[in-house]
């Protein structure tokens, strides 16, 4: 199809403001999907998003109204995975802004806006959900006009959910959104959005062509990973794999690459043809520098190799997904990962125990930090047992933190943010009730219960972003752990200076209580280099013995045994002291009992 | 898997089993705590039960010595049992150089010590448990505190000079100087032998649901009870032989429960009446627990209702370890190494709760406290 006929856009929206229930609607309208097949949230494929009613991963879909092709690429709505946002904002010209009628803007309608109009889209702007008896289309549409400018009879009112206009979000769509503007006549460039993996065909990339053509049977190059292979089937999604002679410039669609090393293609690349190929790369593939850190073990460690290539199947199609292998000398092989936040790392964690059916165990998460040795020479540290001792300069990462509250909330807020070591930037009024707050905050002080500690705190009124703001000086401290005099790696953190005698405190007390009385006396201690910060023991047993045994006892009596011996497998062997796993959590809930 | 294994047409050993316990049911009461296979009352039905146990003895005798090393009367209370089924039972069994009965103070007459005597019992079994009558009431026995102490004096006048007295501790609020009073009116009555056992509150039961609530009180007081327990008797000269098992060494006789010490260190064992457990070689056999049925059947002509298990070697050293243990003499741990995790025996050992002899390892006195863990340790 020529250019001027196709529009290529994005949904974007704060999570349950219907940005799914629109796309579902979309596709029966257009009759996409006949009415029998439809179900909700049918672009979300993988269980996890249905169950969770978010979207994870993006996906294109194509779709025809009035003599025009629509190429609809959705877009995940939380926080952590902006980047996602950004590279499928790329691949479009335009974007539908959904606000709940409701709830007005939240804080990821903010920055997906925002990331929206840095990448130069045309925002068509839709009050969603106005059947509901609560809705205040008029407020909302005002809020969003406040934030993009122009007037409020260009913000569309409509319920995804009955459908209530929707058709003239379609017609917005056309009229509104530019058609793309690539050469077609010039060498094929093509932007990889997205990728997943099917067992048969191996690597589908999905991509945005920019300009040329690209040809089925075309013999290809990934630019950036300087990956050949030919294109053995192309087409485009609507929704199942509708393969086509050719992706024209302009078009989305995929490309089956018959690739079997899922690390060969990335997202983020520019895809070429072998003869004649483009000059430069289309600007877009950035590595995504992900900051929030943790550990992954089998529980098993008999299942390492699963786990290893469980996450080389996820990294496929998660780009912001890092790992490199990790050795404890508490919890055996396993790996340090990286996350772009806190449900990233949730997510990940969830895929890999239900689609790999892994039994997981994963550590407190830690941010990364920026460690000047005494040499003077930087290290970037992921793991709080690699943070060298007495470092000349320790940097962590900030953020800027934007959170919107009903302004009676506005007290309990910034006192969790100072709390947090937060610095005050200043305060909005979105309304007369809503106020947005922005923050400075180290990252390091949000990545374990920050997001629960304000919806608790704001009975969850409050919404919440943040984009990175950079590396700080802080004055941090590793504290250590010590059972039974020999450290465990896995339950060192990193503590502002002030905090870490606390933390320190609370942690060997968590641990004490976590640990089971043993044979011997454990010791647990938590020490800052050599100095002993806090010390509890977890006494001995004196008694632990089956009472009585004879003739008719001796079955029964031995299955106990057994059954004891099984749960102590389970359990992790520190300097001879058993660890059940769900100490390695304790670090996680240090905050949640200090408020108690 | 056949009944045949463990009946008179199977395989029998070589040797024939050295070792017989004789499960009589029948009690006046249930008491809370308790967990064996009883069956309160039904004194009718006591002589059609002896005639059953009568012909599931005929059965098995095949496979037993003619002249037995040990046999172990135990219950339910055996001396609830109806005199003259008693009598009936005790006549038919084959002679044994041990022959223990268990008994209930309350039970116990002039009569009754006669009967025992006249039928060759070598051993009584006194089930007194406390001396309290608080406590007694606690656990639901029949026995008051003088009823113990009449009982024991009985059997004494009766000629009985192997006499063993159970203890039970950790009755709920049971303090640590009731348990004091309690080993020193047991030590009074100068008994051969002691069982000790701590009251095992099992989920669910009746008892556990009316004191749950005061023994997890009590339970950090309790932790030194058995400790208390085995200091008290072993200062009172009494050898501690076995985890909850003490005998007196006065008088240069072995006086250790025979029949129990042979199934701690691996013997095959018969076992005939309800709830019975035999264990011969690579099979045991567990008689079903309904009176009923087992009466039916045994009338009818058939073997006791029952059910098998298969015990592959690893699972038979690992009962082996779990048994020898208990005991204070040295067991060969090298026998059983299959089972064993090596670097834990080391461990062990360093820490001060297994001690290598020439013939073996054996528990410490700390060790044997923990026996438990130890064990589970020792595992592989």
């Amino acid at each position: 199809m020529e250019q001027s006929r196709i529009r290529n856009f994005s949904i974007i929206a704060h999570i349950d403001h219907g940005k799914s229930t629109l796309a579902d609607r979309i596709l029966q309208l257009t009759d996409t999907v006949a009415d029998r097949d439809m179900r909700d949230q049918l672009l979300d494929s993988m269980d996890l998003e249905r169950e969770r009613g978010i979207t994870i991963k993006a996906q294109a879909v194509r779709v025809h109204w009035k003599g025009h092709e629509l190429n609809l690429i959705d877009t995940p709505g939380h926080v952590d995975f902006t980047y996602e946002v950004s590279r499928s904002l790329q691949a479009c010209e335009g974007a539908v802004l959904v606000v709940d009628a409701a709830q007005g803007i939240e804080a990821q309608t903010l920055a997906n806006a925002y990331l929206a109009i840095e990448n130069d889209l045309e925002i068509v702007p839709v009050v969603n959900k106005i059947d509901l008896p609560s809705a205040d289309p008029d407020a909302a549409a005002a809020e969003v006009c406040e934030l993009l400018g122009g007037s409020p009879e260009s913000v569309i009112r409509i319920s995804a959910k009955t459908g209530i206009n929707v058709e003239q979000v379609l017609d917005a769509i056309v009229e509104r959104i530019q058609a793309p503007e690539g050469d077609a006549d010039a060498p094929a460039r093509a932007l990889v959005f997205d990728s997943s993996y099917d067992q048969y065909r191996g690597v589908i990339a999905f991509v945005r062509v920019v300009d040329g053509r690209l040809p089925t049977g075309a013999a290809l190059h990934a630019m950036a990973m300087g990956t050949n292979f030919d294109a053995e089937e192309l087409g485009y999604m609507a929704p199942q794999r509708m393969p086509v002679e050719a992706l024209e410039a302009g078009e989305v669609g995929y490309v089956v690459t018959g690739l079997k090393d899922v690390s060969s293609l990335r997202v983020g690349d520019t895809l070429t043809l072998r003869k004649a190929g483009a000059a430069s790369p289309l600007p877009g593939y950035k590595d995504v520098k992900p900051m929030v850190f943790a550990g992954l073990f089998p529980t098993d460690s008999d299942e390492y190799p699963e786990l290893r290539d469980a996450l080389e199947r996820l990294k496929l199609n998660d780009a912001a997904l890092f790992y490199e292998p990790e050795t404890s000398t508490a919890l055996g092989f396993g790996f340090r990962c990286g996350f772009l936040g806190l449900l990233h790392m949730e997510i990940v964690r969830e895929r890999l125990e239900r689609e790999f059916d892994l039994d997981l165990l994963v550590t407190a998460p830690n941010v990364a930090y920026n460690v000047q040795r005494k040499d003077e020479s930087w290290l970037e540290v992921h793991n709080p047992a690699e943070m060298p001792p007495d470092p000349l300069a320790v940097q962590e990462p900030y953020v800027r933190a934007q959170v919107i509250v009903p302004k009676d909330f506005v007290g309990p807020v910034m006192e969790l943010c100072t709390e947090r070591r937060g610095r005050f930037d200043h305060m909005e009024y979105l309304s007369e009730t809503r106020v947005l707050l922005n923050y400075e905050l180290p990252l390091g002080e949000i990545v374990i219960d920050f997001y629960d500690q304000l919806k608790s705190r704001t009975r969850g009124y409050a919404s919440f972003d943040y984009d990175l703001a950079g590396f700080r000086d802080g004055t941090l401290s590793r504290v250590d752990v010590l059972v039974a005099g020999e450290q465990v790696d896995a339950l060192s953190l990193i503590a502002h200076r002030d905090a870490a005698y606390e933390r320190g405190k609370l942690l060997v007390e968590r641990l004490r209580e976590e640990i089971p009385r043993q044979m011997f006396d454990v010791p647990i201690q938590a020490a800052i280099g050599s100095r002993v910060i806090a010390r509890e023991t977890v006494k001995a047993k004196r008694k632990d013995v089956l009472a009585k045994c004879y003739g008719g006892d001796i079955s029964r009596k031995r299955k106990l045994l057994e059954k004891q011996k099984k749960g102590k497998k389970r359990m992790k062997q520190v300097g001879g002291v058993e660890v059940p796993q769900e100490a390695f959590l304790a670090v996680l809930n240090l905050d949640g009992e200090k408020k108690r | 898997m056949a009944e045949a294994s463990v009946s008179a047409q199977g395989s029998a050993p070589a040797a024939g089993v050295g070792h017989l316990y004789v499960h009589l049911p029948f009690c006046a009461h249930r008491c809370g705590y308790c967990d064996f296979v009883t069956a309160v009352g039904r004194v009718g039905d006591h002589g059609a039960y002896a005639d059953a146990l009568l012909r599931e003895l005929d059965r098995v005798r095949p496979l037993l010595e003619k002249q037995l090393e040990t046999v172990f009367v135990g219950g339910g209370t055996p001396t609830f049992t109806e005199a003259a089924a008693l009598a009936r039972i005790l006549e038919a069994l084959p002679p044994a150089a041990e022959l223990t009965v268990e008994a209930n103070p309350e039970t116990v007459t002039p009569e009754l010590a006669a009967l025992l005597r006249a039928h060759g019992v070598s051993r009584v079994s006194l089930g007194a448990q406390s001396f309290s009558a608080r406590l007694l009431s606690v656990l639901e026995r029949q026995a008051t505190p003088d009823d113990v102490r009449r009982a024991l004096h009985t059997f004494r006048d009766a000629d009985f000079d192997n006499i063993s007295l159970d203890l039970i501790y950790g009755i709920p609020g049971q303090s640590a100087a009731d348990l004091d009073a309690d080993l020193a009116d047991a030590l009074a009555l100068e008994p051969e032998h002691l069982s000790c056992y701590e009251l095992e509150a099992k989920p669910g039961t009746r008892f556990t649901h009316a004191h749950g609530a005061e023994l997890r009180r009590q339970t950090e007081a309790m932790e030194r009870y058995a400790e208390r327990v085995a200091e008290t008797l072993t200062a009172a000269g009494y050898r501690w032989y076995e985890t909850a098992n003490y005998c007196r060494t006065d008088r240069g006789r072995d006086l250790r429960a025979r029949h129990n010490l042979a199934i701690w260190r691996g013997a095959d064992y018969l076992g005939v009446g309800v709830g019975a457990v035999s264990t011969l070689g690579a099979v045991r056999r567990r008689n079903l627990p309904s009176v009923g049925r087992y009466v039916a059947a045994l009338g009818r002509g058939d073997g006791p209702p029952h059910e098998l298990e298969r015990l592959d070697s690893a699972t038979r050293d690992v009962e082996r370890l779990m048994l020898g243990l208990r005991l204070d003499e040295p067991f060969a741990v090298e026998a059983t190494r299959e089972v064993v995790d090596a670097a834990a025996l080391e461990r062990l050992v360093a820490g001060g709760l297994v001690e290598r002899l020439e013939s073996g390892v054996r528990l410490t006195g700390r060790g044997r406290l923990l026996g438990g863990a130890v064990t589970v340790e020792l595992l592989a």
